[in-house]
Parts: C-alpha cells; structure tokens; sequence
C-alpha cells in the first residue's frame, strides 16, 4: 500500500477559511507524501468538504499557504488543476449524458487525441464494471454506479493526487467494500490519495495517515495505531429485564456506566473472549440473567470523546 | 495546442454536451419551438381582423410577424436562463471548475446552443407564417440584414440570460427576466403601432430598446426604409451582449455558493 515517502504531495500551512463570522478553518497543517493515502477524519460540519474545495482550487482560502503538486494554489491553479482529480461528496457526473458520454467529455476535455480517448474510456468503464450500463444515461444509475462512474471520470486524466469527499458515504456495505479496492488499487499504482471520511473504520482500513479535523482545527495526526493508542478500549453493553437486575449487575461489577432508562450498563472490555468470559461467570455467580450483551469497538465517537471531551455527535453544526 | 485552439475546442465539447442535454429534455424543444407558433397563430387568427381594420393598408400578419420573432428571441433567452441556472447546480460544473480547461467553454458552450435553438424557432416561425400569408417584399440582401439583426439581438439577450440564470439563487429567481422579456413587446411597436397608445405608455413604447429592433426587422422585411432604427438597434444590441458577457463572465468566475 505505501511506497516510500519522496517528496511531499500536498503542503498546507496555516489554512483559514471562514464563511461570514463562521469559522470554519482555523489554521491547519497538513503534510501529505508522495504516493501515500491520507485520511481527514471528522465529523459533519468540522470543515472536511471545505479543506478539499480549497485544495482541489473550487474556493478560495482566506489565509495560508498551499501547495499541491508542487505548485502554488495561489500563483498557479491551473497547474494544481492539470494535477489532481476530484471527486466531490455530491454526485459529478451529467446525469442526461450515459456513463460512457460522460468519460469521453473527459477526455475531450483532457485534450486526449481520439484513438488514445476511446481505449482509456473502454478501460475505465471495464475497469469499473460499467460495460453493460455503458449505453445508458447516468440519471438511472443506482448510488454506487453513479459512484464508480464519478471516480472513472476522474481518473481519465491521469492525476497524480486525488481527492475524494466521503467516498463512500452513502453506500451499501457491498459498493463500500469496492471502493475500498479501488481507492487500495490507485494508491498501489503511486497516486496519491487524500480523502475525507467520518468513519474510524475507513480510515483505519485504507490510511497510512489519519488526520482528526474538529471545528476547524487538527486534533491529533498520526497512524491508524497511534490513534487508537488515544482512545480507551471498546466496552460491552449489558441490558436487564428490570431494575432489580440491573442493580444487582452494577453491584457486583464495579465501575460500570448505568443507565437507568435503558436498562443498561456500560462495561470497558478489550472484547477478548477470556475477558467476557469472565464477566458472565461472576453474573452466574451473582445469579443475575443478562437479557443481552453487545461489544463495541472503539469508533469515531470514542476517538473525539478521547481527543476533544465531547462526543462528536453533539457538535454537527449546520454549514 | 494554443490557448486559443484549447479555448475552441473545449467550446465545441461543451457545446456537444448541451446539444445533447436540448435532445434529451423534449420539453425544452417544445417550448422553445411550439410557444412561438401558438403565438402567431393566436395573434393572428384571434386579432388579426379586428386589428387589421385599425391598421389602414397592408395586413395585420405582415405587420406582426416582425413581433412574434421579437417574442420567440424572447422565449429563447428564458428557456436559456433556466437551463443555465439548472445546469449550474449540477455537480458537474464543480468538476469543470477543477479541471485545467478554458473556463468560459462552459458558457460558451450554452450559448452557442441557445443561438441555435432560437435561431431554428425563427426559420420555423418563418415558414408558419409564409403558409398563413406572410408576403415580405425584402430582396435577399434585404432577408440577410434581417437575420443578421436578429442573430445580434439573440446574441445579446442569450449572454443575459445567461448572466441572470448564474445570478439567480433558483429558478423561482429567473422568473422576473422571464417576465421582462415577454411583457416588453407588449409595450413596443410589436403588436400595434405606439401612436395608437396613450401618453407615458406611447413615450415609453417609442424609446425602449425593442422598438428600434422591431422598426428595423419589420423595415427590412417590408422593404421599407428603415432610417436611423437600424443604428440604435444595432447599438442597443452590442451594448446589452456586452453587458451580458462580462457579467456572465464576473458570475462564473465567482466561488461557487454550493
């Protein structure tokens, strides 16, 4: 997945952006290597989608600095745009042109001579199993085709970074995982990737780098693992018949979270099988019947909960 | 490859596109092509008598032909504004915006393909109206001139419209171009002469811009002669495509608000 790190892909210092009194980017340092997958992590509203319309060149920064490919955002945008490839979180195909229509006005507009055009639209829409759908227009692809035929668009032109808004958000568990293979094939074949997601899990799955981006300003930056090493253990979720038991459970196990309303009791756990094992014993031993048990992993929650002290759910603003 | 020849073909690939996009939407070529025709079907068959009384010589058909084509520019340029404005909410223009391609392509493109949708309309109004008898007695040079003046005149209303479908925040915003663009006419020698009209309406009637415009189409079409009409037509013209041009121009260039 990771070739050795040259020189850096995209440099930002101090990047600010604000909408009205709104701030929205409030400084933030990004060092991205050459042929390496970069993940902004946050959630809704933390300024994500901003960060990639100022470095794709789609708006304007209010301050700092950018460069993408080795050109300046501010003295040479036509340069960073011949570079990169974007595709937004809001679908960027012509939905009254067909998929196939769709990559050939790529390429035209690529400057592609027309033999070379048509055999990179041919493989992109084999490469992306559009073959068979090729013919129609993209208004009745389903969510994950249009998806597959937004990112071949963007790679008609060969870009050497590529940004890609919340990739999959929005998608079946089954297209998820595709594009997952598709974003792990590109950064196999040396582009670099940037892209931004809300989920611990994709980030975790495809990042060499994962940047956690809240109200406008970077949190923490490090590897998947680092991360993680933040944020405490996942915890089993016990929930009772009745008061009577769930009393009864936070008695004998000691330190746990109860919720009165739900029925629940909130226990840390590393979710090891011994662990949980164990737990159950001393509840036999207590003689009190657990209705149902869930393990919880640690997700995005847990990591802005370590890093900011609030969940991050409570802090979606609307943009 | 030059600047200009990326410039020219990155037009002819949006211009495609928006060929495509006229086909596929038939409700746009319905009313950009049908609306015209009712028009002078309803002008003529409904007032035409009544008006041809009033009017002394020649029929009322040849004097109102000049006005329905004034009227289809006129439907053209909303149906434009509309396209436009629908067009840039669609992801695809932030695409565009990304990429390393001649910005202004993407309106060059809508407007090289609004100029021939209308364009189209009037050879159609044309021809409806010689069938109904519409007898014009301009020589060739006479039919040339005529074309010409409307080419510029839908030139210059298809740039606004383009300005105003970039400028409004939705479609509900394009209506009052729409709105201006029909009610004009009305209030002009399109449909009956202005000194029939009563005082601030006939001063108004003779100094906005497409009285001089219907003067100079009808002139030439009638073989008339078409005075200094033809002058402030012309100027008229140039000046709202410019007007339209550059702030189109200013509009796009702007960051998106999406």
């Amino acid at each position: 997945m990771t070739t050795t790190p040259s020189q850096p892909a995209i440099v930002v210092t101090g990047l600010r952006k604000s909408f009205g009194d709104h701030v929205v980017l409030d400084g933030i340092d990004l060092d991205v290597a050459e042929g390496t997958i970069y993940a902004l992590l946050g959630p809704n509203g933390a300024g994500k989608t901003t960060a990639v319309r100022i470095l794709s060149t789609l708006i304007g920064a209010d301050g700092g600095a950018v460069r993408v490919a080795g050109r300046d955002l501010a003295t040479a945008p036509d340069g960073i745009r011949a570079a990169i490839g974007v595709t937004g979180q809001f679908s960027a195909v012509d939905g009254l042109l067909t998929g196939e229509e769709n990559l050939v006005l790529m390429a035209d507009l690529h400057h592609l001579d027309r033999t070379e055009g048509r055999r990179r639209v041919a493989d992109l829409l084999a490469r992306f199993d559009l073959v068979e759908a090729a013919k129609k227009t993209a208004a009745t692809y389903s969510g994950g085709m249009r998806r597959r035929l937004d990112l071949a668009m963007t790679l008609v032109g060969d870009p050497r970074v590529i940004f890609l808004d919340e990739p999959t958000t929005g998608l079946d568990p089954r297209s998820r995982h595709t594009m997952w293979q598709i974003i792990r094939g590109l950064a196999a074949g040396g582009v670099t990737i940037f892209l931004t997601t809300q989920y611990l899990d994709e980030a975790d799955e495809l990042a060499d780098r994962i940047a956690v981006l809240d109200h406008g300003k970077l949190v923490a930056v490090g590897t998947a693992a680092e991360l993680k090493r933040r944020v405490p253990g996942g915890h089993l979720r016990l929930r009772f018949a009745d008061t009577v038991r769930l009393a009864a459970a936070a008695r004998t196990l000691g330190g746990s979270a109860r919720d009165d309303d739900a029925l629940t009791l909130q226990v840390s756990s590393d979710g090891s099988v011994r662990s949980l094992r164990a737990l159950l014993d001393r509840l036999d031993d207590a003689s009190v019947e657990v209705d149902e048990l869930s393990v919880h992993t640690p997700d995005l929650d847990d990591v802005f909960f370590a890093l900011t002290g609030r969940p991050a759910a409570a802090k979606e603003t609307v943009r | 490859m030059s600047t200009l020849s990326y410039a020219v073909s990155d037009s002819a690939t949006m211009l495609r596109r928006n060929v495509r996009h006229t086909l596929r939407y038939p409700v746009m070529i319905v009313h950009v092509l049908g609306v015209p025709v009712l028009l002078l079907l309803l002008f003529v068959g409904v007032f035409g008598g009544a008006l041809n009384a009033g009017l002394g010589d020649g029929t009322y058909i040849d004097y109102v032909v000049p006005g329905i084509l004034l009227m289809t520019v006129g439907y053209g340029s909303s149906t434009t504004a509309l396209a436009v404005n629908r067009d840039m909410t669609e992801g695809i223009i932030a695409r565009f915006r990304t990429m390393a391609i001649t910005r202004t392509s993407v309106l060059t493109g809508h407007v090289v393909a609004a100029m021939t949708r209308t364009m189209v309309s009037i050879g159609l109004v044309i021809g409806v109206a010689l069938l109904m008898g519409f007898r014009p007695a301009a020589d060739p040079v006479g039919w040339l001139a005529m074309i010409g003046v409307l080419a510029l005149l839908v030139l210059a209303l298809t740039w606004l419209a383009v300005a105003i479908g970039l400028s409004a925040r939705n479609a509900e915003g394009t209506s009052s171009f729409t709105l201006i663009v029909q009610v004009l006419p009305f209030v002009s020698s399109a449909f009956v002469p202005p000194d029939s009209m009563s005082g601030p309406v006939r001063w108004f009637a003779k100094n906005e811009p497409f009285t001089p415009i219907i003067d100079t189409v009808r002139g030439l079409l009638t073989g008339t002669p078409v005075g200094d009409s033809a002058v402030i037509a012309v100027a008229w013209c140039v000046g709202l495509a410019l007007v339209g041009y550059m702030l189109a121009r200013a509009l796009f260039n702007r960051d998106p608000v999406q």
